[in-house]
């Protein structure tokens, strides 16, 4: 399984970034080899309209089986991610990088539908 | 030779809450008594006329703006679309295209310069218009969609709806939205005459200075209602004189104004100073605004 | 960190004014940022110093080089947003009404258009006499776009409450429902709305909560004026109960709101009996978003 989250750093220690477009960095977890990357998000960050629907198309080229990000995305960028099934965990407000992951694994991570 | 053409008014203000809406109401109805007489919203975000305008809402029609529609058995995955598209409103999943009709400025990139018409243009839903009957009154409100983000493109349709259907009210009144910008600059083009409408209060002041100049640089002439009068200071007079703008009227502070707006009543048939205030309004712009 | 967001919908509701009292209450473990980009006056409370200044670049504008263009019209032609004329066939890009879209650029065969960034106004960071910091922004006068300036507002506040560690961010919100408005929601941790009981008032407050609850963020509501009309106030009363929007506080139709604003000071700061209930709100709002983290 691949897990994306949105991520305020780089490193597991990072807070959640809570903003879904405007995220400054997407994180990209590998369990089959426990590898964990980054992707910078500037470029969307500063773009004057559609930072939702940017930032879910670069989500989606990450090819992740699951997004735990904070407030969750808007409504326009959450249809776009229904259309390719992937499934979106939400309210890791606060969480490190690290927590988040365990509060999913936990099951205790809200999804939206 | 007599002229034709309509005497278009609008009224703004660059704060919100000033009384813009009671000034809009209250004119157009105290003047639809001496003749036929529109009052559109063009407030598209948040339209609060028709609550004083007695009757109800009779729906009219639905607004649409043009977006892309997918289609899916044409299209090569070619990617130039999302590409092209400035705003982000079209975006390449994979194998398939989403297009988000509330991003969408529709400027027909896409669709045009897809190369296998892949996105032809649809109408889309973007606000209604409605319309209600006072006797001499006709009013007309223009409301945008929920989650809708633009509101330009509804207020040039309104004007130009106004234009083919309504050319032969003599006198428009336009209740423009708030602020300085790019909404209020659409809701006032073509208009003959804007009418300010500000508070005696510091705030009030301020958000004045920004929509006086926003009208210079569209070379629209102006003239101040200040509303409230009585609370406050006279910081907005002395501007006004420094500036050689006039002030059109001074409505006392009233709490009888207040609370009859507050439930949706127009004030001029109560309190006989508003109606005074109103008519010196009309006066005035009537003997300065030379077709 | 906790991100505060003040909206009304409707205009003159007394929010920028119960913004800059509750940034008083926060004091300096705060970053204000006002979002109301439109018409921005919580520096007249606040006393910002307009410490930092920068240009603010938001959106494109099409600029067509006369020693390129061939005069073929396509560009005028191809404009849906009526934008490109040829007065005495110089073709000119009215700024007023560019997008910014770029079909123009794309379609030129003499590539005489360019896509170049457009001035929208200054931003600054300043501090306040708090001694918070504030973030706020002058739109230039017609600019588009204020939903990016406001986008670019927030972060900048962010970033700072995040090097500063400070607890709160204060946002005063923009009226409307339309692009601004959902650029300042977009992150908050709680959202206040501010009302009042006219029709108008209780109208706007059902179509903001409408947005709101898109964002699926918390919400309280302060009905301000709330003696100007019972029947009103018991019926935004009951929509709260209804939406399960918490209900904040009321606060009376007084004069002496005004008489602060014009003194340049928030009601806490002049004489009058309204600082316990700001405080009674403050800790109310506090307990919220404790809670709302375990």
């Amino acid at each position: 399984m691949k897990i994306a989250f949105t991520s305020s750093g780089k490193t597991w220690d990072s807070i959640i970034d809570p903003r879904f477009g405007r995220t400054e960095y997407i994180a990209l977890y590998n369990e089959e080899n426990e590898e964990l990357n980054f992707v910078d998000n500037t470029s969307v960050k500063n773009d004057a309209h559609g930072a939702g629907t940017a930032t879910a198309q670069k989500i989606f080229e990450l090819k992740p089986d699951v997004l735990i990000t904070g407030n969750g995305p808007g409504e326009t960028a959450t249809t776009a991610l229904k259309h390719v099934k992937m499934k979106i965990y939400f309210k890791a407000n606060d969480m490190t990088l690290k927590q988040a992951y365990e509060e999913y694994k936990n099951g205790n991570l809200p999804e939206i539908k | 030779m007599i002229d034709h053409r309509p005497l278009k008014i609008a009224v703004a203000s660059g704060k919100g809450g000033t009384g813009k809406t009671m000034v809009s109401t209250n004119l157009a109805a105290l003047r639809s008594q001496s003749g036929s007489t529109l009052l559109v919203d063009l407030d598209v975000e948040e339209p609060n006329d028709f609550l004083f305008i007695p009757g109800e809402l009779v729906h009219v029609s639905d607004q649409f703006k043009m977006i892309p529609d997918w289609d899916q058995n044409r299209c090569t995955l070619c990617g130039i679309c999302s590409k092209v598209c400035k705003y982000h409103a079209v975006i390449q999943l994979g194998t398939y295209i989403a297009v988000f009709k509330e991003l969408c400025h529709g400027c027909y990139a896409c669709s045009e310069l897809c190369p296998v018409e892949a996105l032809p243009m649809h109408p889309y839903k973007m606000g209604t218009i409605s319309k209600k009957i006072s006797q001499n009154l006709t009013f007309l409100e223009s409301r945008l969609e929920i989650g809708e983000e633009q509101a330009v493109p509804l207020i040039h349709q309104t004007h130009n709806l106004v234009d083919k259907n309504y050319a032969d009210f003599k006198v428009q009144i336009f209740d423009c939205p708030p602020g300085t910008s790019c909404p209020v600059v659409a809701a006032v083009k073509d208009t003959d005459f804007v009418i300010l409408v500000t508070e005696p209060t510091p705030f009030g002041l301020n958000d004045l200075k920004l929509a006086v100049e926003t009208m210079r640089k569209l070379g629209k002439p102006v003239g101040v209602v200040i509303n409230r009068h009585g609370i406050g200071n006279d910081d907005v007079e002395v501007y006004c004189r420094q500036q050689q703008i006039p002030v059109l009227a001074k409505i006392p502070f009233s709490r009888q104004i207040a609370e009859l707006y507050s439930n949706g009543s127009l004030a001029y048939q109560e309190v006989g100073s508003l109606e005074s205030s109103l008519q010196q309004i009309f006066s005035y712009i009537q003997n300065t605004v030379k077709p | 960190m906790n991100e505060i967001v003040i909206l009304s919908g409707k205009g003159g509701t007394g929010k920028t004014s119960i913004t800059a009292t509750l940034a008083m209450l926060a004091g300096s473990d705060a970053v204000i940022a006002d979002c109301d980009v439109d018409a921005a006056n919580m520096h007249l409370l606040l006393k910002p110093d307009f410490g930092k200044g920068h240009d603010f670049y938001s959106g494109e504008l099409a600029v067509i080089n006369q020693d390129q263009c061939t005069r073929c019209g396509i560009c005028e032609e191809k404009c849906r947003f009526h934008a490109i004329s040829s007065p005495g066939g110089q073709f000119q890009v009215n700024p007023i009404d560019c997008e910014g879209c770029g079909y123009c650029e794309k379609v030129c065969p003499a590539h005489a258009i360019t896509m170049q960034e457009r001035f929208s106004g200054n931003l600054y960071i300043s501090q306040t006499k708090a001694g918070s910091f504030m973030v706020h922004a002058r739109l230039d006068i017609g600019a588009e776009n204020s939903g990016k300036l406001v986008a670019r507002v927030k972060n900048e506040a962010k970033s700072l409450a995040v090097a500063e560690k400070k607890q709160w961010i204060i946002v005063d919100g923009s009226p409307g429902i339309g692009c601004p408005v959902i650029s300042s929601l977009s992150g908050a941790t709680y959202v206040i709305l501010v009302t009042e009981p006219t029709m108008s008032g209780l109208h706007d407050l059902k179509r903001i909560y409408a947005v709101i609850k898109k964002f699926r963020i918390k919400a309280g509501c302060i009905i301000n004026k709330y003696d100007l009309n019972a029947n009103k106030t018991n019926e935004i009363k009951r929509f709260l109960d209804e939406a399960e929007i918490l209900h904040l506080a009321d606060i009376p139709y007084d004069i002496l709101f005004t008489q602060a604003m014009v003194e340049g000071k928030t009601i806490i700061e002049i004489q009058s009996p309204y600082k316990p209930v700001f405080q009674q709100i403050w800790s109310k709002l506090s307990e919220q978003l404790n809670h709302k983290k375990q």
